[in-house]
């Protein structure tokens, strides 16, 4: 079986945090201790939704030494493919579910001398828990959140008031922006910089730190992407010796899965590379979204990353 | 000619490059000797005035041409041991805006690196550019003594008289190449003396 080892839990708390955020607690249905895992971790969550099996990946944001249970924070999505509608509308405290074990794909480095935390909206989950590790080991942080409006800074209370001098808050409804440039251009040499929110930010983040020559191992970010729905099309998958059509409203990934070909994959969002796959032969053009794969892999039609990208054409044969 | 083409080696043995200019609000600059060629290459006048240029002259006369390049700071002193002490400090106050270019001898360019990734640059955001002597900074593995400027192999250790072999296993750590004492098992059987890459 692909992915991450899996564990049984149930879920025990359910708490809106505002109109668009809910978090949810889960601990293990057996009693035991959950492992423990790394600030900016994340788990997949499967949601068995009557024929359909969505496994949509979400941030630990509880303290990763914490093995009595998991927190995770859900942003309503109500364009999407309907997995946080689920979370929020069909889910209640009681409910067996199936998570994967932690993953993290956004770890703090270890070496810096300082982290500087930029979160944009529901971007702040990863950093509630790498904050928590941060407290623990006794890390130099700094976080600088921007919300839409008070009304939707989700856990702005907790982090001011827990970190009056480190949690900065910057509100768009009132004008308020991180003041990008000084503020990266102010950091002391040893300083790392994490960014989780929109693309656009994480774009302005990096572009803007190249630009500044900040060196790009020192430049995190973390941007979970969700399939989008595109016109079907048929693959055919070489080694199972299968054709298979993807659906409108399901990914590459899903349809090999709904076929019972054990595909490899570990965060669905385009970001581990886990689920690379080699293209054989294809006649049509690829509608790549993920952001493994280099622009010259993009382009040169050999690699596909199914877990987000799509294809439009007559033929495409997958090696797998 | 004061470059030189290594041979192929082991994984350990450092890659130099070629330095380049890149976009950053400053540009920190350490070169002995002929390393002042690389910098001389690289320094377009936008660099230059951004730049903080700190040159280990080891004799030579590119002193007049490196400040002809109206740096916006520019020191130049004897040995990297005399300039230590100021590197330390500019990297202290120095901001992640910061780009490193380092040209000239492997010692040179090792011990700044060092000094680069224990304030917190990661080594691979690091410019290098070898320019003049192949001599290396040899650790002897022994008795721990460092001795610079090697060009032969085997050489003796200047603190603990061992005849040493020169290995292309270097330590990013010591900023150094280890020796290993070559007659150890024969005591006094020791080969002639040759230039490292002869």
């Amino acid at each position: 079986m692909s992915g991450a080892e899996k564990i049984d839990v149930t879920v025990t708390e359910i708490t809106p945090v505002n109109e668009l955020v809910t978090r949810f607690k889960f601990e293990r249905t057996d009693g035991g201790l959950l492992p423990t895992f790394s600030g900016g971790a994340h788990t997949v969550v499967e949601m068995k939704d009557g024929k359909t099996t969505r496994l949509n990946p979400y941030s630990l944001m509880s303290d990763p030494m914490d093995q009595s249970a998991y927190t995770i924070s859900v942003r309503r999505d109500d364009e999407g493919r309907g997995g946080s509608l689920f979370m929020h509308q069909r889910v209640t405290v009681g409910d067996q579910m199936v998570i994967s074990y932690p993953v993290n794909l956004f770890s703090l480095d270890l070496r810096a001398k300082k982290h500087l935390f930029l979160a944009g909206g529901i971007g702040i989950t990863p950093f509630l828990s790498q904050i928590k590790q941060c407290e623990r080991l006794g890390g130099s942080w700094e976080l600088h959140y921007a919300c839409r409006n008070e009304a939707l800074g989700s856990y702005v209370d907790e982090l001011t008031s827990k970190h009056p001098y480190e949690a900065n808050v910057y509100y768009d409804d009132q004008d308020q922006t991180i003041e990008l440039e000084n503020l990266l251009n102010g950091q002391p040499i040893g300083t790392h910089v994490y960014v989780c929110g929109p693309k656009g930010m994480i774009d302005w983040v990096r572009s803007t730190a190249e630009t500044l020559g900040w060196p790009s191992e020192a430049v995190h970010y973390e941007e979970f992407l969700a399939p989008q729905p595109g016109k079907p099309f048929e693959v055919k998958l070489a080694v199972s010796n299968k054709v298979i059509q993807v659906g409108e409203d399901e990914s590459l990934l899903e349809a090999m899965e709904r076929s019972g070909v054990d595909a490899p994959y570990l965060c669905r969002g385009g970001a581990c590379g886990q689920c690379e796959t080699r293209v054989i032969d294809y006649a049509g053009n690829f509608i790549h979204r993920d952001h493994w794969l280099e622009e010259e892999e993009h382009a040169s039609g050999d690699k596909i990353m199914p877990c987000v990208s799509r294809f439009e054409g007559k033929t495409l044969v997958l090696d797998r | 000619m004061s470059k030189f083409e290594f041979p192929p080696s082991i994984k350990s043995r450092p890659v130099w490059g070629t330095l380049e200019p890149r976009a950053g609000m400053h540009h920190l600059m350490i070169a002995d000797a002929e390393g002042a060629e690389a910098l001389l290459d690289v320094a377009t006048p936008e660099l230059a005035a951004r730049a903080h240029i700190i040159f280990i002259a080891k004799g030579t006369t590119f002193g007049d041409a490196l400040r002809a390049l109206n740096p916006a700071q520019y020191y130049e002193g004897p040995s990297y041991a005399a300039a230590a002490s100021r590197i330390e400090r500019v990297l202290q106050d120095a901001k992640m805006s910061t780009q490193v270019y380092l040209a000239g001898t492997e010692g040179l360019m090792g011990q700044a690196m060092r000094a680069c990734t224990d304030a917190g640059i990661p080594h691979t955001a690091i410019q290098t550019e070898h320019r003049g002597s192949t001599a290396r900074r040899m650790q002897c593995v022994h008795c721990k003594g460092i001795t610079e400027e090697v060009e032969i192999d085997p050489f003796v250790c200047s603190h603990c008289g061992l005849n040493l072999f020169v290995r292309d296993h270097y330590s990013r750590r010591l900023a150094a190449y280890q020796g290993v004492c070559i007659d150890a098992e024969d005591p006094g059987n020791v080969p002639d003396s040759k230039g490292i890459y002869e």
